[in-house]
């Protein structure tokens, strides 16, 4: 069994509807699973599927199985799909020591785009949290989800970064077979691809410090 | 392999809510199973359909939930194992037959799984549909956790054959839209033959014996309930406070319990049998309790029965009733106060602190604290929308442009589906009304009678494809048969999209997958008598000009809007091989006078507006290439290139 380094370890990822946001949670939960740990996902979806915010709870324990929501201010790691929902979810839900993952490509929201509201410069949003936490990294996954063949293949580019980062204690296979449990034929074959850009862009990286 | 076809007991599988919830009709060897699709409910008849194949049952989408449990019943009335699925909302559509069937049970288990949505997640109530069982006097079982979920679906069969009466197993989001390990039972394949046998009646008549055996056979369930494994208490035997609590209440308060450090000062009652309440079980567990906090969701459903069974209990012998919190208190509060809303492990553990009269810990939320202040911007908000390419906003805005044409300030009358976000930004705030599906029609209905009473306004009813098979039918022949008038704009999509694209009678297949014969809109309308048009929103001027002709009419007629839903299209054939895009040489932007009519105007989420550029622009990340657009730049600065396919 994976040693946790933290029990339980909370991870949440943040975005909006549309970009595969439980799929992740599925491949992190199942590659979990395959190491004996216990999994637990909770899923906000149904009306968020239509361009709302939309959040997964992904809680790992080696003990007795959790509950699908993670407290406020209790969340270790943030995988993040868009700027303002890491930010948004970074807040409520982020522990003091939260490391967060984020593809800085903004989806903007239909009042921004109608001129009702305005969306502050993702420089902006990063670096009120860049300020406050010990890590935040960036992933330029809609690029290099572009590059594995499907723009809708961002969501594992940014599952492939986390495996490198080393935030859970997962083995790289075990992604890999959770991933080939879960897809078959083309859908898996970029999602493969797409994985390995993630993991690859981030293995240069080191984040222990 | 899936994990719903393997037969390996003891083995661990992450499964959802809804999985698990079938998986246990599976192992209880379940013959025939109906739904309605409904958020958090469809996955469940989802599964079902998917391995219905591989197990030799039988699994259907029906056209609305009465008729999914009425389905349900007939395969109960021959003996075999039904069960029905659907939302909170369903179980009011199917409440008439609920009470009648109470009446009158049935020899075969029957289940009604509900799957509620506390806090309006997905739906437009948080209806507490508990309060069904108690009103049909059908034992309630409460999953806390994916295993019971699966565990007490089991269970509900044997349960229902053994009192010969429907059993009710109520589910929420938490645990239908959540993942969890579970570890599987064993398969079961019961062989039975559908009969009814020689003097097999089932009729509610007469209504008073049969409600007397009907009480008979819950005070049988409560008896079975006292002994029940699902109901159990932890924690020490001299509690400063007893936690009483069923469903997802259990995992917030046994987190905010470890998080406080109170796991040996405070007890758990954990409930997961509801109706009837194990009565004895209770009130031994409650002897030493000084004070009670109750938490559920979203009605204090079991705070109210606790209370009742402590007062009778306390009425006539010296004992005592302890200090009562939860929602009547006001203890137990989320974000919209007592009573409303779901609970999460925020909400519980305050309540747990003030039940005890202590603080909540400082430490919580620290980074929240540190961060607030620091953010010096507006965090604009995040509405529903619709999908970009979707042929609803195309229908909104021929909708909207017809009613100003016509100029009496004619009503948008919505009705449930993806539809209903007509009433937010992306359909321009147009929708009037929306409550329950077909509600649309019988108001346009009620509303086309109105002119007696100087109502002016023409009046467009708007519901969907699967909607008009649901419920809109009864109302249709209410207009025609007293004459009312308004025009009924069916937006066909060719599937109920928001739910997840199941299919329904007018998609020509079934739930597994067969051929079915395809009900055609118009032709009901046409034997109806009801004059009906089909046209393709995206014609956008065509389509505005025939529901202007229609609205000055004065009569009662159809318009089917046809087009498919963005997202199955892309499903089905991916997106189409061309580019949309801005020709930044044509768009002048702000100089241009249409004040970024694309962007600001037609509310698609792709059409952006480039700050840098000064130009308008789509964002391909989210563009379904639909192509819409093109038609409504009045500088003609959207284009679209076919690409050559490969």
């Amino acid at each position: 069994m994976s040693a946790l380094r933290k029990d339980p370890l909370n991870l949440i990822i943040a975005g909006v509807g549309g970009q595969g946001n439980i799929t992740a949670s599925q491949v992190i939960a199942q590659a979990a699973l395959l190491e004996g740990l216990l999994p637990t996902i909770g899923e906000t979806y149904g009306v968020s599927q239509r361009g709302g915010s939309v959040m997964s709870h992904v809680r790992l324990t080696a003990g007795t199985a959790l509950g699908p929501l993670i407290p406020k201010g209790e969340a270790d790691i943030l995988l993040g799909f868009e700027p303002l929902e890491s930010l948004q979810v970074a807040v409520e839900f982020g522990r003091p020591d939260i490391r967060v993952l984020c593809n800085p490509r903004p989806i903007y929201p239909i009042g921004v785009l109608a001129g009702d509201d305005h969306y502050p410069a993702v420089e902006k949003i990063l670096e009120v949290l860049r300020r406050h936490i010990p890590y935040l990294g960036m992933v330029a996954a809609t690029e290099l989800a572009q590059q594995a063949g499907d723009i809708r293949s961002m969501n594992l580019v940014m599952v492939g970064a986390l495996a490198a980062s080393g935030l859970l204690p997962m083995k790289r296979g075990s992604y890999e077979e959770a991933l080939s449990s879960l897809f078959q034929g083309p859908v898996l074959e970029v999602n493969r691809s797409a994985f390995e850009k993630g993991f690859l862009a981030f293995s240069a990286r080191d984040l222990s410090n | 392999m899936d994990p719903l076809l393997l037969d390996e007991p003891g083995r661990k599988v992450l499964l959802m809510g809804n999985e698990a919830i079938a998986r246990g009709a599976l192992e209880a060897g379940v013959h025939y199973c109906s739904a309605y699709p409904g958020s958090p409910s469809s996955e469940i008849l989802g599964t079902l359909s998917r391995v219905a194949p591989h197990f030799g049952i039988y699994a259907e989408w029906s056209s609305n939930e009465k008729v999914a449990l009425e389905g349900a019943c007939g395969a109960s009335f021959t003996g075999l194992r039904a069960m029905a699925s659907m939302k909170q909302n369903g179980v009011s559509v199917a409440a008439d037959l609920l009470t009648a069937m109470s009446l009158t049970g049935s020899p075969g288990g029957l289940v009604l799984v509900v799957c509620d949505d506390p806090g309006g997640i997905s739906s437009t109530n948080e209806v507490d549909t508990r309060h069904y069982a108690r009103l049909a006097d059908v034992p309630l079982l409460e999953p806390a956790t994916f295993q019971e979920a699966k565990d007490m679906v089991r269970w509900a069969f044997e349960l229902s054959e053994e009192l010969h009466l429907l059993c009710m197993v109520r589910s929420v989001t938490r645990i239908s839209h959540a993942r969890g390990v579970v570890e599987l039972g064993r398969l079961q394949r019961i062989q039975r033959r559908a009969r009814m046998g020689p003097g097999e009646r089932y009729a509610s008549l007469p209504p008073c014996p049969k409600h007397e055996e009907l009480k008979e056979k819950l005070r049988k369930a409560r008896a079975l309930f006292e002994r029940s494994p699902f109901n159990t208490f932890t924690g020490p035997q001299r509690p400063d406070l007893v936690v009483v609590t069923c469903g997802t209440g259990w995992w917030y308060a046994t987190e905010a319990l470890r998080i406080l450090g109170l796991e040996d000062r405070v007890g758990v009652l954990k409930l997961g049998t509801t109706w009837p309440l194990p009565e004895a079980f209770i009130l031994r567990h409650l002897e030493a309790a000084p004070s009670v906090l109750v938490i559920e969701e979203p009605d204090p459903f079991l705070e109210s029965n606790l209370k009742a069974i402590l007062v009778q209990e306390t009425a006539h012998t010296e004992g005592r009733v302890p200090r009562f919190f939860g929602k009547a208190s006001g203890t137990v509060q989320g974000p919209y106060g007592s009573g409303v809303g779901e609970m999460n492990p925020d909400i519980v553990l305050e309540a747990i602190c003030r039940s005890l009269n202590r603080e909540v810990p400082k430490a919580r939320q620290a980074l929240k604290k540190q961060i607030q202040s620091e953010i010096d911007f507006a965090l604009p908000k995040r509405e529903v929308a619709f999908c970009p390419g979707c042929p609803h906003r195309a229908s909104y805005w021929v909708m909207k442009n017809a009613l100003r044409l016509d100029g009496r300030d004619g009503l948008l009358i919505g009705d449930i589906g993806c539809y209903s976000l007509g009433f937010g930004r992306t359909g321009y705030s147009m929708s009037r009304t929306m409550h329950c599906m077909g509600s649309a029609i019988g108001f346009s209905s009620g509303m086309g009678k109105l002119e007696r009473f100087g109502l002016t306004q023409p009046r467009i009813a708007v519901v969907g494809d699967s909607t008009f098979f649901h419920a809109c039918l009864p109302g249709l022949v209410n207009a025609r048969y007293n004459s009312s008038a308004f025009v009924c704009v069916v937006l066909d999509n060719s599937a109920t999209a928001m739910t997840g694209f199941q299919p329904h009678p007018g998609t020509g297949r079934t739930a597994l997958g067969e051929a079915a014969p395809k009900l055609s809109i118009e032709s009901l309308c046409q034997a109806m008598g009801i004059p009906v048009q089909v046209m393709d929103p995206f014609q956008l001027q065509a389509a505005t000009a025939l529901l202007y002709r229609t609205l000055q009419t004065e009569e009662l007629q159809v318009l089917v809007f046809r087009h498919k839903c963005a997202l199955l299209q892309s499903r089905e054939e991916g997106l189409p091989a061309r580019r949309v895009f801005v020709d930044a040489d044509r768009c002048i932007g702000e100089q241009c006078g249409c004040n970024r009519f694309c962007s600001s105007a037609f509310g698609c989420p792709a059409l952006i507006w480039d700050a840098k550029g000064g130009h308008a622009s789509i964002d391909e990340v989210v563009c379904s290439r639909c192509g819409l657009c093109a038609d409504l730049c009045p500088g003609k600065a959207i284009r679209i290139l076919e690409e050559e396919p490969a």
